[in-house]
């Protein structure tokens, strides 16, 4: 799954919460995320008074770069009052400890000469880095010597030639990406080399990139915070859900950029399958790829007619241009008998025992089984990337709408927002199907695929209102279906993401598949070695 | 270039102390990035009576960047590639360890150490590296095979006694990152 979420403008869809006139009484109000100063880590089960937010809701922060420079910077100067050391130092000893600044204090009091060691810092007084030059001083890099030769070396005394000194920190940090780590150029040594001392010998240029690499380490040594993986992104998000609750909880973020993604494990968002279920998925959609391949062909042939049929567009009811045989693209059945209440196109029919006795017929079976779900959620992910080719279609479309209408540009929003809500609950859609395979038969999975079924069928109907021709779209009527029609979409997406995360957080769903508990985390740049 | 006098002085110091059994000479007069090392197998390793070709290369942007030292003899060691490439896994040379003070002496040191004690928790192939745990008499043999068949005779550095075929003696392990 691309992030494709670039066409996402300020509006974003993180109304997610119920409306008033819903089913589910006590749920009311529009709340937005919890922005207390600590981010509580109860995982959205949160009983608060007057409002309830819903299940797969947690608590999170966005924090843009001014933000993680300052509480870098009062963290420094907490420590560097506190202990009556340097900002260099305090810098590099909070670095050192992960920026536990009580670990910090406390290590230190117990034995500060044995904590500045660890940390690549010597003892003796602080003086400020300056170039010298040294008679008779011959660079240990280079092998330069001369009259007016300048040098420079950290406190351990290790010299070499600005020269040499610049040309390595520059490769550190321009290449390797390196800063909080830099150590003396000498082998051997661990002594870091402190931000004052790079300060004195690079260039701006180099400085900045320094810096900037510096604030990225802070994100990245906390464990409640992540990068926004969004290109171009520079904010950082604050989550208290931990890698052990991982399987208790989706915890689906958003940053300011608009951009969706899961805090356990950096993907995009992937409700309502639990970060383990959608490694296992993805790693057995990588493994299958071969089978899967043709089912993501963007034609197929008409059941009835044979002629071959492209696919344009994001909705799942096709007409046949030659023989008008309309049908279901998914399970290529009478699409008459979808949208009533036979749908079971969502469903997988498991054949009755009989039928699978020895292993060739099970293992036909379980491949089956797959593709049903596979091919579900691969049309999805399609169906989400033509609706958006549609989306940008359609910006034209709401320019001609409002000279040929007389709305403005305003009224026209609908389209924006109903071209919104078939991209997230579509992105939903993918993923209850890969959770659904992972699903074992009950009660509960049933109740789960008429959510399922209720939610798809709902798309498939806004999917194809949306792509009408402009001249039928100027129909008010119409507009006020699609405003109907989207928001109902809305409503059944977090319906069936309310009732899953609940399930989840309650520990109910039985899966055909162990869960360790603890799904590792994929991505998230680290420099740490 | 700044390099030159660098190297110049180190490969005068690799040749005037250079560690036990081994002798250093340029590929070609005219370039100081290549050097051809000899190694005799070290009295104390299974690779005594061998003698081995060492092909050290220094990038461009050498001392700042790591030299890539490849065995141009086929060797049966858990942290050589048991190919014609010759690969070494050494601690100091990778990136993160390597500092532009750090001196060639050194990592033909390290070679030399690593024939004596081979590094089977960071293997190249984890095969050969199960092997030496588990079997020593095994690995012992096999290696002792390797020296018979490639490390006897004068060495050649042009790839003729690294073995055209990968799957010599005592097969090809499956090779993992070290
Ligand atoms: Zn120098
Ligand atoms: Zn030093
Ligand atoms: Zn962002
Ligand atoms: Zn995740
Ligand atoms: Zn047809
Ligand atoms: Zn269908």
């Amino acid at each position: 799954m691309d992030s494709d979420d670039d066409f996402m403008s300020a509006v974003s869809s993180e109304d997610d919460i119920l409306p008033d006139d819903s089913d589910n009484d006590d749920l009311s109000g529009a709340e937005d995320f919890d922005f207390d100063d600590e981010p509580d880590p109860d995982l959205g089960m949160s009983k608060d008074i007057g409002r309830k937010r819903v299940a797969y809701d947690i608590s999170f922060k966005v924090y843009q770069p001014a933000d993680i420079q300052k509480q870098q910077d009062d963290l420094i100067n907490e420590v560097n009052m506190i202990l009556d050391i340097s900002k260099e130092e305090a810098a590099i000893l909070l670095r050192h400890f992960r920026w536990n600044k009580e670990r910090l204090i406390e290590d230190y009091m117990d034995a500060p000469p044995q904590v500045l060691e660890a940390a690549g810092l010597a003892q003796e007084p602080t003086s400020l880095p300056r170039l010298e030059v040294k008679p008779g001083f011959v660079c240990d890099i280079c092998c330069e010597e001369g009259p007016g030769l300048a040098s420079f070396a950290i406190k351990c005394g290790h010299r070499y030639c600005v020269d040499c000194y610049r040309h390595y920190l520059s490769q550190k940090i321009k290449e390797e990406g390196e800063a909080a780590r830099i150590q003396c150029p000498s082998d051997g040594c661990d002594l870091i080399v402190d931000a004052r001392s790079l300060d004195l010998l690079v260039n701006p240029e180099l400085k900045e990139r320094y810096h900037e690499l510096l604030n990225r380490t802070y994100v990245e040594d906390k464990d409640t915070l992540k990068w926004c993986p969004a290109p171009d992104c520079q904010n950082a998000i604050e989550c208290g859900v931990k890698k052990k609750d991982l399987d208790k909880v989706v915890p689906t973020v958003s940053c300011l950029c608009a951009h969706r993604f899961c805090f356990g494990c950096i993907l995009s968002d992937h409700q309502p399958a639990p970060c383990e279920l959608v490694k296992k998925w993805l790693k057995k959609c990588a493994d299958d790829s071969e089978t899967a391949n043709w089912i993501s062909a963007n034609t197929k042939e008409c059941p009835k007619c044979n002629s071959t049929i492209e696919k344009n567009g994001g909705c799942n009811h096709m007409t046949c241009r030659k023989c008008k045989h309309e049908f279901c693209w998914m399970c290529m059945g009478l699409w008459s008998e979808h949208g009533t209440s036979w749908y079971s196109c969502n469903r997988f029919e498991e054949k009755s025992g009989t039928e699978a006795r020895d292993a060739q017929a099970k293992s036909r079976v379980s491949l089956e089984r797959y593709l049903h779900y596979y091919n579900r959620y691969a049309n999805h992910e399609q169906s989400a990337r033509l609706d958006k080719d549609i989306y940008t279609k359609t910006e034209k479309k709401m320019v001609q709408l409002q000279k040929e209408s007389g709305m403005s540009w305003i009224e026209v929003q609908y389209l924006n927002s109903a071209s919104q809500a078939l991209q997230t609950c579509r992105q939903t859609l993918m993923w209850t199907y890969a959770f659904a395979f992972y699903l074992a038969r009950n009660n509960l999975t049933e109740i789960f695929e008429d959510n399922q079924k209720d939610l798809e069928m709902a798309v498939e109907g806004l999917s194809e209102m949306f792509e009408k021709p402009v001249t039928e779209l100027a129909d008010p009527k119409l507009k006020v279906e699609i405003m109907d029609k989207t928001s109902y979409c809305n409503k059944r997406r977090i319906i069936l993401l309310d009732d899953t995360a609940q399930n989840l957080a309650d520990g109910r769903w039985t899966f055909n598949v162990e869960l360790t508990g603890s799904a590792p985390t994929s991505g998230g740049p680290s420099n740490r070695r | 270039m700044a390099s030159q006098k660098r190297i110049a002085k180190e490969l005068a110091d690799c040749t005037t102390h250079a560690p036990a059994g081994m002798s250093i000479a340029l590929a070609t007069d005219s370039d100081v990035h290549k050097w051809h090392v000899t190694l005799d197998g070290p009295a104390e390793s299974i690779y005594s009576g061998g003698k081995f070709g060492l092909v050290v290369t220094l990038p461009p942007e050498y001392p700042f960047k790591a030299p890539v030292v490849t065995f141009a003899t086929r060797i049966y060691h858990p942290n050589v590639t048991n190919d014609n490439v010759g690969s070494i896994c050494l601690g100091l040379l990778k990136a993160e360890n390597w500092k532009p003070a750090s001196k060639l002496l050194s990592v033909l040191q390290a070679v030399r150490l690593l024939l004596v004690e081979p590094q089977p928790d960071d293997p190249l192939e984890s095969r050969i590296a199960d092997e030496y745990r588990r079997d020593r008499a095994e690995f012992d043999k096999n290696a002792r095979a390797y020296v018979q068949r490639y490390a006897k005779g004068p060495v050649k550095f042009d790839g003729t006694n690294v073995g055209a075929d990968a799957g010599a003696a005592g097969g090809s392990g499956k090779r993992s990152t070290g």
